[in-house]
């Protein structure tokens, strides 16, 4: 049987007294969103928090939306958008399917209903989807803290495994999508058996102006790509134009730049091929989103 | 502290530490053994109940955390002596042997066929990709929801 050990439970009622509560239990205080990487990790007491403080009433990081400020807009997703409400979103579907793609194989039906966007996030495991899907999407992760908010880009979220940016006294509030025109998007993964983690996944982002990449992102997940990201391979294939061998060739740059590191799932030559083959597929797949629609 | 969280529709009042898992709640502290406790790391699916009408996981959710929430179990699902389709599509499908799974299983499906009342085989099989079950090999879990939204379908047609 695996207990918790013992903790105190606190529930916010909002961001800013989640944030006062942060404040007043210090640095051995966490949130709990879904709870579904941080209760079993409480379980093998590999996590053991003095408070917990439970952000499952925070109505303000609920729903999807898109924002518009400054003539732009962005798909907004609040950090306690649970998986399932992502994967059947239609603003998703519409703008960005590789968020589609990336949950509809993230765990099961059931730990979706209750695992969250942001709390996927802030876990920052190494092999984790929507980190990769939101590095090639070029997102922007919004955290709030006792002087107010501020914006980091998603390839800036992650300092290392199971590490981020956010504060011991802030909270990731939301996720934002710039939406600009021409784009298409993929995501490709491959596991062991469904529901698991990911042997390597990756996403990619296009945006075309007729066949020419204007802007690329490619994320990678569980293969050691720093900052989740496939830098190299998106500077390949930035300003030029949308062919199959520069996708095939952009896989291999990715491949190249990748630092996987053997286990269970798999020993090292075999994650750096997929990080390849999974680049070029999520591209191809990603272009001809981009030109035919979402059905591609 | 002290919670409170409706089961079946009964607010039951109880103390409990933090740490204590639904799964145990109900079990335990309730004594309703229908929601079965199995591999305790949210894969296996045997403790399934509704939270506020979404399956999740009971062993990877704490009490205090459905306190003031509204949790459905498998004693919830029949209404006295009648059974709700879903275990009726069970015990007529043979969509189970040894029975530990379902609970679970019909918790899911329940859920399921609320929102979707004519699954396709696929849908079904997605629904409860997060379940294990050792005994059907799925085939007759598939074959009793159908058979639950066929005996729901024919009902709705008898009130109309």
């Amino acid at each position: 049987m695996q207990v918790p050990a013992q903790f105190d439970y606190e529930r916010a009622t909002g961001v800013a007294h989640a944030i006062a509560l942060l404040t007043r239990y210090g640095p051995e205080s966490r949130l709990v969103a879904g709870g579904h990487s941080l209760i079993p990790m409480m379980k093998l007491r590999i996590a053991n928090p003095e408070t917990l403080i439970d952000i499952n009433d925070l109505d303000e990081l609920k729903g999807i939306s898109i924002a518009s400020a400054d003539g732009a807009d962005a798909l907004r997703i609040g950090a306690m958008v649970r998986h399932t409400e992502l994967l059947e979103s239609p603003l998703a579907v519409e703008h960005f399917p590789i968020l589609v793609d990336a949950e509809r194989v993230i765990a099961d039906p059931v730990v979706r209903n209750r695992g969250t966007i942001g709390g996927s996030l802030c876990q920052a495991d190494p092999s984790e989807d929507l980190s990769a899907a939101f590095t090639a999407l070029h997102a922007v992760a919004v955290i709030e803290g006792a002087d107010g908010r501020r914006e980091v880009s998603a390839r800036e979220f992650h300092t290392g495994p199971y590490q981020t940016v956010v504060g011991d006294a802030e909270i990731l509030v939301e996720v934002r999508v710039p939406i600009r025109p021409g784009s298409g998007s993929a995501y490709e993964k491959v596991e062991r058996r469904v529901g698991d983690w990911a042997v390597a996944a990756g996403g990619a982002a296009l945006w075309l102006d007729a066949d020419t990449i204007t802007e690329v992102g490619i994320g990678l997940t569980a293969v050691g790509a720093e900052h989740f990201c496939a830098a190299q391979a998106e500077d390949y294939l930035r300003g030029g134009p949308v062919t199959e061998e520069r996708f095939v060739e952009a896989g291999r740059i990715a491949a190249e730049h990748v630092r996987p590191t053997a286990d269970q799932r798999g020993p090292e030559d075999y994650k750096r091929h997929l990080a390849g083959e999974l680049t070029t597929r999520a591209l191809r797949r990603a272009a001809a989103r981009a030109q035919h629609g979402t059905e591609a | 502290m002290q919670i409170t969280v409706t089961v079946n529709g009964t607010a039951h009042t109880r103390e409990v530490e933090p740490r204590l898992l639904l799964v145990h709640f109900l079990r335990d502290e309730l004594r309703l053994t229908g929601t079965h406790w199995g591999c305790d790391t949210s894969n296996c699916g045997v403790c399934v109940v509704q939270l506020d009408g979404q399956p999740v996981k009971s062993c990877t959710v704490l009490a205090v955390m459905a306190d003031g929430r509204e949790v459905r179990t498998v004693e919830g699902l029949a209404r006295g002596a009648e059974l709700d389709p879903i275990q009726q599509g069970f015990s007529d499908k043979h969509g189970l042997q040894c029975g530990f799974c379902t609970p679970g299983m019909m918790m899911t499906c329940r859920a399921l066929l609320d929102r979707n009342p004519d699954p396709s085989d696929t849908e079904i099989r997605v629904a409860i990709s997060g379940q294990i079950c050792r005994c059907t090999g799925y085939e007759n879990i598939v074959r009793s929801v159908h058979a639950a939204a066929e005996i729901e379908r024919a009902a709705q047609e008898v009130h109309q």
